[in-house]
């Protein structure tokens, strides 16, 4: 490395497999992860002054010096050296295993997924737990507790049982899609940990999630106004959307169909890049569109996927078809007042959608689609007295 | 993860259960009333679930903008106001569920004779960030 501000992307890419060299040490997981969020500090703090040749190496000795610090001023002191030293050598593992057993680890079924989120993105991500707080609008004790006690809930978890990748993408789709728009880009950091994923292990939904995180991503510039309030996808400005990472993600998509194992992850993104594909609103290709929510429908039967492709089927065989896919579903699932509404609109009956409108701006979650419903209505009662 | 407000109104809210004022407790059923709201915060904290509580003076001022260069009109306090909010706590839990009970175990906060005030607790969502994926 040569000397100048550290790259902590790449600093945070070699947390896993040190805290795995740590645990194979004999440390256990929670006081090796605690041992390299020091160390991290540390490298900070020196690298961009003196950087070193091999920073892994570096990463490890100073974590593992941590740790025999923290090791011999606990209470327990006598106790823990002997488990130290009576550890019997290491056997060897390679870092991308050692990288998806943390993932496995920090993803656990036993885990809330908010315990699961806040831990991956500190032992695998390499946040701070002040850095995770603030993504999450909570005081810095309360992230703390939360993690210290995901620790505890996996301290018996061996770090090389076999995992299910699905937990995994569970956590890092959270991150992505649930993220507040704090100082930390947790949708930058999403992508990055699934990245990591990908090259990790080789599995077609891992690359489904990757490429619809990417197709997504692409989109981010034009999703919102200056002001923060929404655009719908029909009237974004395309010439805003990233080019290169839609490419990217279509090619990471492709690979993956091609392969023939067809899951939610890459269902959700062959429907996000015919999206991507559309030069303009009009071309979208909704027929596919709604080829690709029926095989959604067949893998998942959510709900809130036929609802989506109520809107699907508006678009394709036009708005009657749209409410005749949409009747059969339960009124109170998330977001039915807004499709209803938009759907009674396109029909023409502007009285109905307005006061759907209405109905949808009272159940929106966020202020963001509340407001822009509100205008919705808004709109169409100007409209209605002329 | 999703926040959700505890809301505690001095009036407005439906009858307790164990109805007696404050005032008409002893010092001690005070005092025990205080530690149990302590010990549920701290408690909440150690869960990883504690955002924020706060305790409100119970008069208040409303205010408005009378027009430019003009000070803001004053009025009140009305002291007939139907709806009077005590205080609040913000919590971050995994579930709507969650969220009720813990709403109930506050709820059960001593009060006259010892026992549980049994008082109604608003629960009111935050509204959140939009999700990224919406198609």
């Amino acid at each position: 490395m040569t000397a100048g501000p550290v790259d902590e992307q790449g600093l945070r890419a070699l947390i896993p497999s040190v805290i795995a060299v740590l645990v194979r040490r004999g440390a256990d997981f929670a006081a090796a992860e605690d041992a390299v969020q020091e160390a991290l500090v540390e490298a900070v703090r020196s690298w961009e002054t003196d950087p070193p040749r091999d920073p892994k190496g570096w990463l490890v000795t100073v974590s593992w010096r941590k740790f025999l610090d923290a090791a011999r001023s606990d209470a327990s002191r006598r106790r823990r050296e002997e488990v130290v030293e009576e550890q019997p050598p290491p056997p060897p593992g390679s870092s991308t295993d050692d990288t998806l057993q943390l993932y496995f680890l920090c993803a656990h079924p036993s885990l809330t997924p908010a315990s699961a989120v806040a831990l991956t993105l500190r032992a695998v991500g390499g946040l701070t737990t002040r850095q995770i707080a603030e993504a999450y609008l909570v005081p810095e004790a309360t992230m703390a507790q939360r993690i210290s006690r995901a620790k505890k809930t996996v301290s018996s978890v061996r770090l090389d049982q076999p995992g299910d990748v699905a937990t995994v993408l569970r956590v890092l789709y959270l991150v992505f899609n649930e993220g507040y728009s704090g100082d930390v880009d947790l949708a930058a950091e999403a992508i990055r940990l699934t990245r990591q994923l990908a090259t990790a292990i080789d599995h077609e939904e891992v690359s489904g999630l990757l490429a619809l995180m990417l197709l997504h991503h692409a989109r981010r510039a034009a999703r919102t106004r200056a002001d923060g309030s929404l655009v719908p996808l029909a009237q974004q400005d395309r010439g805003l959307w990233d080019t290169g990472l839609i490419a990217e993600g279509i090619e990471v998509l492709q690979a993956a169909l091609a392969r023939d194992r067809l899951g939610e992850f890459q269902a959700q993104a062959a429907i996000a890049a015919l999206h991507a594909d559309a030069l303009t609103a009009e071309g979208t290709d909704w027929v596919q569109i709604v080829e690709w929510y029926d095989e959604l429908v067949r893998l998942t039967d959510n709900p809130v996927v036929r609802l989506n492709r109520a809107v699907a089927v508006g678009e394709a065989d036009g708005p009657r078809a749209g409410l005749a896919a949409l009747a059969p579903l339960d009124p109170g699932l998330p977001r039915h007042a807004a499709v209803s509404a938009y759907l009674h609109e396109r029909d023409g009956d502007l009285t109905t959608a307005a006061k759907l409108y209405v109905e949808a701006a009272s159940k929106a979650t966020n202020a963001a689609e509340r407001d822009h419903l509100t205008r919705q209505a808004a709109r169409l009662n100007g409209r209605l007295r002329g | 993860m999703a926040k959700y407000l505890l809301l505690k109104h001095y009036r407005g809210a439906p009858a307790a259960v164990n109805n007696v004022p404050m005032d008409r407790w002893s010092e001690g059923e005070i005092s025990a009333h205080v530690q149990y709201m302590r010990d549920f915060a701290a408690r909440l904290e150690s869960t990883g679930e504690f955002v924020d509580a706060q305790a409100l003076a119970p008069e208040g001022t409303f205010v408005r903008y009378d027009g430019e260069g003009r000070p803001p009109v004053t009025d009140g306090p009305f002291a007939e106001t139907k709806d009077l909010i005590a205080g609040w706590m913000v919590i971050d839990v995994d579930s709507h569920e969650r969220a009720l009970e813990l709403a109930a175990e506050l709820s059960a906060a001593p009060g006259a004779g010892g026992e549980p005030i049994h008082e109604w607790l608003e629960v009111r969502p935050f509204l959140t960030e939009p999700p990224t994926v919406t198609e």
